[in-house]
């Protein structure tokens, strides 16, 4: 396993999809590793990978540097607090981290932090019966669904990445890209139906 | 009507592109549907890949130790041996059952019987929501069981999500964590299920368009 931390990982190839897998466990055993025995060395590694992404995400998002870099610093601190919190057939690491930023980013923006469900609340419902998604790993899943946006065509996951790292409505998206707001949505939709269906069909 | 809330919606909050009152809406609905939360586990996963695929940007020189340090810095209270967090808790008792869930009722202040409901007319009353957030209005909706509410289309989009009892209108039934998306290709005429009063968190992006002219002008006072 090489800490390929730099490169772009190569499209819709075996080898780099199995690179992603395993990159990905060895992640999650990093955290599991931070969880338990508040390892540093362990953290070292998840920093490297992640923080260069978590900033790369805030900018993307109109942070400037200083925020971004702020924000990041924030973020990995989480990761090493709530290390104990991860996991892994609930998320692959990725997924997690992502959760970590996304939320401290709106945090920082907003006054009030974003409404989540609370699972300690007595009005939760309680999953019911273990998920069909739980039965494969969150690890397999995620790299299932890299290979499904890898193949989408160039305007479809294009939309997916705008929606996802673009604070603007998607009437703005339109705006920007010339196309009309329905084209946008229509590309969007096209986009989840594929990854449902995709997902769908190898859980049943 | 799937009573579900659509894909767009539920992709934008994962990618936390939803303001205030949207989000409070689909975390609600969340809470009391555990068949949709895999959904949303699949939105976050896109967020996920999508990071790991990202043009990654360099951190401060010293960013590893700055985090280390504010690390130190702080007690760390976060030390639980195998991740011992449960979905139970304890500290509630089997008999306390909120109609509002979380983060509903934490939004606004307390369970439907904690608060100051205001009268629309014989039928129906309301509790506005302050969520910080100018894009949407906000409201709780106690409908007399059995009793309608005046019809109405909308200028914008409206969700409504059912907390307790049930209603039923020109797209269909609804019944405790079901939601309902209206907009302005939707006329209807909601009518509380017979049996218990209809208790709704509704958001609008824009007030409603009455047919009643006197509704309408009451429309203002109300802020609906």
């Amino acid at each position: 396993m090489s800490d390929s931390d730099d490169q772009a990982l190569p499209r819709r190839n075996t080898r780099g999809e199995r690179q992603v897998a395993a990159n990905a466990q060895v992640m999650a055993t990093y955290l599991s590793d931070i969880a338990r025995q508040r390892d540093a060395a362990a953290f070292e590694k998840v920093f490297r990978y992640f923080a260069p992404r978590v900033k790369a995400y805030m900018l993307k998002l109109g942070a400037d540097d200083a925020l971004a870099e702020e924000l990041m610093q924030e973020a990995m601190v989480s990761v090493w607090r709530k290390a104990d919190r991860f996991d892994s057939s609930k998320a692959a690491p990725s997924t997690w981290i992502f959760t970590i930023a996304r939320n401290l980013r709106i945090d920082a923006y907003r006054k009030s932090s974003r409404p989540e469900p609370d699972p300690n609340d007595p009005a939760f419902q309680p999953d019911a019966e273990p998920q069909a998604d739980d039965a494969i790993s969150q690890i397999e899943t995620a790299t299932r669904l890299r290979d499904i946006i890898a193949t989408l065509p160039d305007e479809q996951r294009r939309m997916l990445q705008l929606s996802y790292y673009q604070d603007k409505s998607h009437s703005e998206i339109a705006e920007d890209a010339g196309i009309p707001l329905g084209t946008v949505k229509s590309r969007l939709r096209l986009a989840m139906q594929k990854v449902r269906h995709a997902l769908g069909e190898e859980e049943r | 009507m799937s009573g579900l809330i659509p894909d767009e919606l539920l992709a934008d909050y994962s990618a936390g592109r939803l303001s205030n009152g949207w989000s409070l809406v689909v975390a609600t609905h969340l809470a009391l549907r555990p068949t949709e939360r895999p959904r949303l586990r699949q939105f976050d996963t896109i967020g996920g890949v999508l990071l790991d695929e990202i043009e990654p940007a360099a951190p401060a020189e010293t960013a590893f130790d700055s985090v280390l340090s504010r690390i130190s810095e702080t007690p760390d209270d976060a030390i639980v041996m195998n991740g011992a967090h449960t979905k139970t808790c304890n500290c509630c008792t089997p008999s306390d059952n909120p109609v509002l869930p979380e983060p509903l009722r934490s939004a606004v202040g307390g369970d439907v019987d904690d608060l100051k409901w205001q009268r629309l007319s014989g039928d129906v009353a309301q509790v506005l929501i302050d969520t910080d957030d100018e894009t949407t209005m906000c409201r709780l909706l106690r409908v007399r069981a059995g009793r309608p509410v005046a019809t109405h289309t909308h200028r914008g989009t409206e969700l409504t999500l059912v907390l307790a009892g049930s209603f039923t209108d020109e797209l269909g039934t609804y019944h405790r964590g079901d939601v309902e998306m209206a907009d302005e290709t939707v006329e209807h005429q909601p009518i509380a299920g017979e049996g218990a009063d209809c208790v709704c968190f509704a958001v609008t992006s824009a007030p409603l368009k009455f047919r009643n002219p006197i509704v309408r002008m009451l429309q203002p006072l109300f802020r609906i």
